[in-house]
């Protein structure tokens, strides 16, 4: 059985159904994000774990135990908030000590797990200071040593790295992967950022008008979408309209290619979809080469991103900057490389 | 020129506020005849009506700041957690004590709790006094509720609230540890205001015969020359004083110190 279960998990608002039939399963120390759009919902998921919401109907299960009819400080679970939420008037230490002290610690225990809280984050020396005299990327780990502190049964991570500034966000997420895994504490981690959901979880939960489209694991979602939502949400896509020649084995035409996907396809027409990687200048060693016209070129620096017209239809695709060949210019007639079974069939 | 003319303007503001207190303060030390003393303000202090009324007024302006506090700040943090769409509802309750005129309310209460009532309140010293608190809680409402309302929302209440429930505190909790500390600035000078309002208070204390700070005033007001404004001048004293401890307090309240 899993560590944290939901299941059927609604929330309405009025008449506004925000969470719809949700389920989802965590294991035990398993590192979990709820991504999606803003209102899809995964915040809401977020603060029915927490208690902050009262599910419409549906199960939460922690450790077994049924959890929808426990207050939110009956629940032992640790969160950390986009918005820091350090008590202004308690200094680092006493902020971190602050929820061993609602348990009634004895004083000596709560200053050693302090210590090694502070430790774990880095600010030991900062202990004595109060949270306007932090940068915001300290303010934030203060606030994940605090929900640590306690040893709650399951982390909460409501979109902490969104107030910070680029770099500092890409160092936090990967020290908080790191003590999660060094901990081993059930973690769900909420954001509206791909990149985070994908370099930092075990398994990624992608959220869409209050419904969980797709579960899996980083690569499954980026490489095998469930739905045509997760294929645009989750990195870039292109949409291709293929005309079906034959169904049964899958034998397409795009523009004046002809192409076996080697899978049953349902209609006269398929939406397939390409990611821009999948996508060479020049046929190199793959199995299928597409014609077209460069329309875009924007040079970014490493990588150099194309766009060619493919009688009507757009391809977006990358290519690596050097400085031996010069890239196409708009105009020019270029031969595309593919590979047939990175193209994928986008249903939904 | 401009600056000319905008310290002109000061200059002006401050001689229409000033000038009538250094007058006042120079007739309250002119009782002796050809030379300044401080024989209005002994004649003052030695009376024991005085130091009667002028104590009975501290401790109904420090019951008034603790019935203003107990009642205000829940109130105000629960509109602000839960119920947001009530808060023009309460402030326009709130605001009732500056349109309804106090003597209307003590006629009310009089009439309402006299000793022929179901409730005689005014059949007692207990109960006349608790009826002068609660008429003083009413009247320093507006000023406490304006107060503690914007300390609340200075800061993320109901984040703060979530963190605290999270790491486990109850309500009781949240309130004392969490959001009181926060917004004791903004309590302190609500405080500050009832302890000027009740000190001057005369109509309410008047009506139901107590021995207040504001019947006293008037008494010495109506019968003596320069006792009145040796009164005047302490009475003065004590707002300032009110306020410098505010300025005081603000100052070495450590975590406020961010947004100065």
């Amino acid at each position: 059985m899993s560590f944290l279960t939901i299941e059927n998990l609604e929330k309405s608002f009025g008449a506004n159904r925000v969470v719809k039939d949700f389920d989802l399963s965590v294991e035990k120390g398993e590192f979990i994000s709820l991504l999606g759009p803003s209102g899809c919902g995964k915040t809401t998921v977020l603060r029915m774990v927490a208690g902050f919401e009262t599910p419409s109907s549906g199960i939460i299960r922690i450790d077994g135990q049924e959890v929808v009819r426990l207050k939110p400080n009956q629940r032992n679970i640790g969160m950390v908030f986009q918005a820091y939420a350090l008590f202004p008037n308690l200094t680092v230490a006493q902020n971190v000590g602050f929820g061993l002290k609602v348990k009634g610690t004895p004083k000596s225990e709560i200053d050693t797990r302090v210590a090694e809280m502070l430790d774990l984050i880095g600010l030991s020396d900062l202990g004595g200071r109060y949270p306007f005299q932090l940068s915001g990327g300290q303010q934030q780990r203060v606030a994940l040593a605090r929900a640590l502190a306690p040893r709650p049964q399951v982390l909460l991570l409501d979109e902490p790295l969104s107030a910070l500034d680029a770099k500092i966000r890409v160092s936090l997420r990967n020290e908080i992967r790191e003590i999660q895994r060094r901990l081993g504490i059930t973690t769900i981690f909420v954001t509206h950022d791909q990149e985070e959901a994908l370099s930092m979880s075990d398994r990624v939960v992608v959220m869409h008008e209050g419904i969980a489209d797709q579960v899996g694991t980083p690569f499954e979602i980026y490489n095998a979408p469930a739905t045509r939502f997760v294929a645009n949400f989750v990195g870039t896509l292109n949409t291709l309209e293929a005309r079906v020649l034959d169904p049964a084995s899958g034998r397409v035409t795009l523009g004046q290619t002809e192409i076996a996907l080697n899978r049953p396809l349902p209609g006269p027409t398929a939406t397939l979809g390409l990611r821009p990687e999948m996508v060479s200048l020049g046929r190199g060693t793959h199995d299928t080469a597409l014609s077209g016209t460069i329309t875009e070129v924007d040079f970014l620096g490493s990588v150099i991103r194309l766009r060619a017209d493919l009688g009507g239809q757009s391809l977006a695709f990358d290519t690596f900057n050097t400085n031996r060949i010069a890239p196409p210019k708009v105009g020019d007639r270029v031969e595309l490389g593919i590979d047939a079974g990175d193209l994928l069939v986008i249903e939904g | 020129m401009k600056k000319f003319a905008a310290w002109a303007i000061l200059l002006l503001g401050v001689t229409y506020f000033v000038l009538p207190l250094i007058g006042m303060t120079e007739f309250s030390l002119s009782m002796r005849r050809g030379e300044y003393s401080f024989d209005a303000y002994a004649k003052v202090l030695a009376d024991p009506q005085f130091r009667q009324t002028f104590g009975y007024s501290v401790i109904m302006s420090l019951m008034t700041i603790a019935v203003g506090v107990l009642l205000v700040v829940p109130t105000a943090f629960w509109v602000q957690l839960r119920l947001p769409q009530i808060r023009p509802l309460i402030e326009f309750i709130t605001l009732l004590p500056l349109v309804i005129p106090a003597i209307v309310t003590v006629f009310g209460y009089i009439r309402l709790y006299n000793t022929s009532s179901w409730l005689p309140l005014t059949g007692s010293l207990w109960g006349t006094n608790f009826l002068l608190l609660m008429g003083y809680s009413t009247l320093s409402l507006p000023y406490m509720y304006r107060a503690v309302d914007t300390g609340l929302r200075a800061i993320d209440v109901r984040t703060l609230t979530e963190a605290a429930q999270s790491l486990g505190a109850g309500w009781v909790l949240i309130l004392a540890r969490v959001i009181m500390p926060n917004v004791l600035v903004a309590v302190l000078s609500g405080a500050f205001v009832t302890f000027a309002i009740v000190m001057g208070e005369f109509t309410m204390a008047a009506l139901l015969n107590r021995p207040a700070f504001g019947p006293y005033l008037q008494l010495m007001g109506a019968n003596k020359a320069y006792e009145p404004f040796a009164l005047a001048v302490i009475a003065f004293a004590i707002t300032w004083a009110c306020m410098g401890l505010f300025q005081l307090v603000t100052r070495f309240s450590k975590h406020t110190k961010a947004a100065g």
